[in-house]
This record gives C-alpha cells, sequence and structure tokens, in this order.
C-alpha cells in the first residue's frame, strides 16, 4: 500500500524548472527521507504534495486523493510542519495548541485529549504556561510538530524540521518522529544531516530538481562500486594533500570528521596498508558524496 | 590576534552574547559551533566591527575598534548578500570597487579569485542562477578581493550539498595555508573536526573550548558504539543504567558513568527481548558525542 504516488511530478518558475518529472512512492506507515542541497527542490515538491502550489505538470495522489482536484480533502489528512512553522511567541505553549486545536475545528474534547497527548509527546507538560518566545530552538521545534499534527493526520511532511537545533534536540525529534510512525503516520521529511537519514526506511536523492537515486539506505550503499577505507588522522586535510601528492591510485578522497576517506579499486588495497586503513562500510553521507560527484562526473573511473 | 575579555551584547532584556572570552592565535582556523540563538552570528559581527559590545573588552588584529583595521577584515555574512541580477564577473568587480582597487588590480584579482573557487567557468552566470553551494563559493570570493588576513565566515555551508560542504572547506584550509587566519562558524560537527580549535557556544555562553583532541579528551564518559536492527532501543534499555542513548546514524551510542556493569545489563536486556547485536565495541567519542553531551548538561 502506498500513501503518496507521485508520477513525472514538473514544477517551472518562468523557464526556471524546479521539479523536474519526479516519479516515487510512499509506502503507509514508513518514513521517508526527501534529500538534496537547497535549491534542489525538496520544498517545491512538498508544497505541491500539501496543495500548496499546482504543479505544471504531472500527478501525484494521496491516500488516493489526486492533489490537483482534491487539494482541500487532502489538507484533513496532512501535518505540514517547515522550519518556518509560525508560533506565536507572545501565546503560551498551551494556548498555540489551543488556537491550533480551534483551527482544525476539533471539538472541545477532543482537542482538550489531543493537546494532553502533544505536550507530553513533546514532553511540554511542565512548560505549559511559558510564552512560547522564551522557549529554545529545540523545545520550540516540538512544540511546533505538536501544532501541526493535533488533528491526527495520517501523512506527515516535515521540511527542515531540525536546521538550526542542538545535537541533542536534533535527537530527541527523531525520538518523536518514531514513535509517530511506529503509531502508523507515514512521514515525508527533508534533512541537510546524513545521520538523520540512516533513520528512514527509504531514502529520495534530489539534485537540480531531478531525482538521482532511490531506496532504501542499505540498497543505496551497496550502490558504491569500490572499497572504502577510513584512516583515521587529527590531520585530515594535511593527509589529503599527502595522499594526493605521492599520487597513489583512488577513485575518490574527501575528509570525513576526523578522519579520511579514500574509494580505491580493489587490487589497490596493498597501496594502503602504510596508513592503518580501516575497510568500513559507506554511510549515506558517503553515498551522497559519491552521487553528487558522480552525476556531475567527477569519480575518477 | 582575536581577543574577547567577558563580552557581553544585551538587545533590549536580552543578552544575545553573556561574559564571553576567547583568545584566538593568528595562523588558526577556528571554529564556532553551536544551535541558532546561541550567539555566534552576534559574536562574529562584534568581532568585525558591525556591533560594538554592550560591555567587556576585545580586540582584533591589535586594535580595540575592528572598525580601524576594517581593510584586514574578510566577512561572509549567513545569508547571501550579493546581486543576484549581476553577473559572477560583475558581483566580483562590483566589490573590488568598493574596495578602492584599481581596474587593473581588480581585473587581475578576479581571474585570481574566480579561478580560486572554481566559479571563472561560470564567470558570466547571474548570481540568482548558481547553486546554493557555488553562491557560498562566490561570496568566499567577493570576500577575498581584498587580501583580507582574518577571515569570519558565518555558517558558509548551511543548506549546501556534501560534496560543495567539503570543496568549500579544501578552499578554507588553503587559504589557511596562505597565511589567512580563519574564524568560522558551522552547526556540522564534522567541519568541527577540521578545526585548530573549537569552542562550543549555547545561550550566549561558551560552555567549552579547545582543539578538537583536547575536547575529546576532557569527555568524562564512555561510549559504546550498537549495531542492531532494532529500532526500539531507547524504550527497551530505559532501565539499564546507562547515562544516555544516542542515534549515530544507523548505529546508537551508549553513554556510559564507566560503569564496568552497564554493558553486561544492556547484553542481558537486549537477550532477554531476543534483539540481535551486530556489533558493540567499546569507541573513542567524536565531536558530536562531546557536544551532545555538553548540550545536554545545559538543557
Amino acid at each position: 500500500m502506498y500513501a503518496v504516488e507521485i508520477t513525472n511530478l514538473t514544477r517551472r518558475f518562468g523557464e526556471f524548472t524546479a521539479v523536474n518529472a519526479i516519479s516515487l512512492k510512499i509506502k503507509t506507515g514508513s518514513i521517508y527521507g526527501f534529500l538534496g542541497p537547497n535549491g534542489s527542490g525538496k520544498s517545491t515538491t512538498i508544497r505541491m504534495l500539501c496543495g500548496l502550489l499546482a504543479p505544471t505538470s504531472g500527478d501525484a495522489t494521496i491516500l488516493g486523493l489526486d492533489i490537483a482536484k482534491d487539494s482541500e480533502a487532502i489538507k484533513h489528512k496532512i501535518g505540514y510542519m517547515s522550519q518556518k512553522f509560525s508560533l506565536y511567541d507572545d501565546l503560551t505553549v498551551i494556548e498555540n495548541l489551543k488556537f491550533y486545536a480551534g483551527l482544525y475545528s476539533l471539538s472541545q474534547p477532543e482537542g482538550k485529549r489531543r493537546i494532553a497527548q502533544m505536550l507530553a509527546l513533546a514532553g511540554l507538560e511542565n512548560r505549559q504556561n511559558e510564552l512560547a518566545a522564551n522557549l529554545s530552538g529545540g523545545w520550540k521545534q516540538r512544540l511546533a510538530l505538536g501544532c501541526s499534527i493535533l488533528h491526527n493526520p495520517p501523512i506527515l511532511f516535515l521540511d527542515e524540521p531540525t536546521g538550526g537545533v542542538d545535537p541533542k534536540s536534533r535527537r530527541m525529534f527523531w525520538d518523536i518522529i518514531y514513535t509517530l510512525s511506529q503509531a502508523g503516520t507515514t512521514i515525508m521529511v527533508t534533512t541537510h544531516f546524513m545521520d538523520e537519514a540512516e533513520h528512514c526506511d527509504e531514502i529520495g536523492f534530489i539534485y537540480n530538481g531531478g531525482l538521482i537515486a532511490s531506496g532504501p539506505p542499505s540498497a543505496l550503499k551497496s550502490s558504491i562500486n569500490g572499497l572504502l577505507l577510513e584512516i583515521p588522522t587529527p590531520e585530515p586535510m594535511e593527509l589529503l594533500a599527502a595522499i594526493t601528492s605521492r599520487q597513489l591510485p583512488y577513485l575518490d578522497i574527501y575528509p570525513f570528521g576526523a578522519n579520511l576517506h579514500v574509494l580505491i579499486a580493489e587490487e589497490h588495497a596493498s597501496r594502503y596498508t602504510p596508513f592503518a586503513a580501516n575497510l568500513i562500510s559507506p554511510s549515506l553521507e558517503d553515498v551522497f558524496v559519491h552521487l553528487v560527484k558522480s552525476h556531475r562526473k567527477e569519480v575518477l573511473a | 590576534m582575536i581577543t574577547l575579555e567577558n563580552v557581553t551584547k544585551t538587545f533590549g532584556k536580552q543578552s544575545a552574547v553573556n561574559g564571553v572570552s576567547l583568545e584566538i592565535a593568528s595562523g588558526e582556523i577556528f571554529g564556532l559551533v553551536g544551535p541558532d540563538g546561541a550567539g555566534k552570528t552576534t559574536t562574529i559581527r562584534m568581532l568585525c566591527g558591525l556591533l560594538s559590545p554592550t560591555s567587556g573588552n576585545l580586540s582584533v588584529l591589535g586594535a580595540a575598534n575592528p572598525e580601524a583595521i576594517k581593510h584586514h577584515l574578510g566577512y561572509v555574512p549567513q545569508r547571501f548578500s550579493l546581486y543576484g541580477d549581476l553577473t559572477v564577473m560583475e558581483n566580483i568587480r562590483f566589490i573590488g570597487s568598493l574596495y578602492g582597487q584599481t581596474t587593473d588590480k581588480i581585473n587581475a584579482l578576479a581571474a585570481n579569485v574566480l579561478n580560486f573557487t572554481n566559479l571563472l567557468p561560470f564567470k558570466d552566470r547571474y548570481a540568482d542562477n548558481l547553486s546554493g553551494g557555488m553562491k557560498q563559493k562566490l561570496a568566499l570570493a567577493a570576500g577575498l578581493m581584498h587580501k583580507p588576513t582574518l577571515f569570519f565566515l558565518d555558517e558558509p555551508t548551511t543548506g549546501v550539498d556534501p560534496v560543495s560542504r567539503r570543496e568549500f572547506w579544501q578552499m578554507l584550509y588553503q587559504l589557511n595555508k596562505e597565511g589567512t587566519s580563519i574564524f568560522v562558524s558551522t552547526p556540522y560537527m564534522d567541519e568541527a573536526e577540521l578545526c585548530t580549535r573549537v569552542a562550543f557556544m549555547n545561550e550566549g555562553r561558551i560552555i567549552s573550548s579547545g582543539s578538537p583532541q583536547e575536547l575529546r579528551r576532557s569527555y568524562k564518559y564512555q561510549v559504546f558504539e550498537l549495531s542492531t536492527p532494532d529500532r526500539n532501543l531507547k524504550a527497551r534499555l530505559k532501565s539499564s543504567g546507562l547515562r544516555d542513548i544516542n542515534a549515530f546514524g544507523e548505529k546508537y551510542h551508549l553513554v556510559t558513568d564507566s560503569s564496568p556493569t552497564a554493558i553486561t545489563t544492556v547484553k542481558a536486556a537486549l537477550a532477554a527481548a531476543n534483539i540481535s547485536i551486530t556489533d558493540l565495541n567499546e569507541i573513542s567519542p567524536n565531536l558530536e558525542d562531546v557536544f551532545v553531551a555538553l548540550a545536554s548538561e545545559v538543557n
């Protein structure tokens, strides 16, 4: 069963093609990670799916409803939270929730029940009378999420929900995404953090408006040919310069935190024994370095 | 090269930067990391002379007022501030003339910085039509037009793809090799690992600073990396005496207070629930572990 089905979805702004014939399917109850650099078309796609923007061509259905014809019906079935989700700074936590409960026309007992659930989900029970303005980034994001799912939507679109929050809050936010997913919500989420993408059931990577790869994280990882070596070093940039100047054979080489990652052909493995390199399986960050470069045809073949 | 002594900046009742003291030497790549609203941009703007501290002292290249040594400073703000309806080359020449350079000098420098940032093939493209990563490279190029000795960059790689991010850092590294000191803010911990020194900022304060190695060494706990197909780990291990459980990509980092029994308890709990362990090893903490712990302590 697919909650979202997209076929050749395209959106042009004047001569600029923001989204170029994207086709993808999202299984009901799964977490779909939608990745790509700024300006690649992620938000435009999500805005079309939410009925906020009409496609230039192509089709999409959400729970069987057509985004072109049934956009009003779709709005009741979806939650949408962007990084710039508008909370009212001069309202308290509980007042914000009550306001959104009113917008979604929840009955009073239903509103009360859902608000209590959202406070618990976001860990905000003890802060319900604080002004939203006084919450730090991570708390604000969780309140915004609570507001956007008060009407219990079966599908949730999250557009860069963790941009600009601290590393601990990012993880707390993902714990909530898991909880929702396990309760059956279908989630489409965009992020710039590849470690977050690892938590998704399926990934789509969009680049210059086109979908250049998709599949479960494990399938994307096994699509890289060659051996990936990790060389731990306190000076990744120095080591990179040293290896490139020695003209050792490699397919690709780049810093990776306090390590250097080198992608090599199998027959060249022995050349790297002096570096105490570990053979590792690629992370999604490696996958996307590879995808972007292959797309730009920069990986040495 | 840069000294901050107890520097505070308040906006009305809100203190954006609160008693920050830092010392940054010439030749460093200094990384300021922390969440949005931590005070990173305000700090950078004070160091560039765009804001004055409410209290405390600062000195940049020996000057108490950075305004006086402005021609030695480069600044790439967080938001792209070049002209979308000018081409790459036009933007660069415009910035060059703002710095009062002669036409010959501008032409020579423009060719040089565009070559350095790999933008030469795109010199006639409108800035509006550049990708996010290329826009950031153009902002970097513009900041280099007066050959600054000290370069401030405010989250230059936010929203940039993983390859452009790395290319950008190669350029910073190259600049640093050629003698430019760099002060950069970033939300990415893997980038923080590439700095010579890092300070972690939260709610206006510096919580910790040092070289990446020093920061890792200052970490007080033990980290075990667990690979398991189980997705419900947090709930399952709630009562196993761990200090923290954090997802790291597809793996989990289990944090213990160096208690020898914690991991035995974890193994027993997972075995009882019939959860397979693909891998479980003690690892040395990375900067992300360090900052997750610091952020938890503050909250």
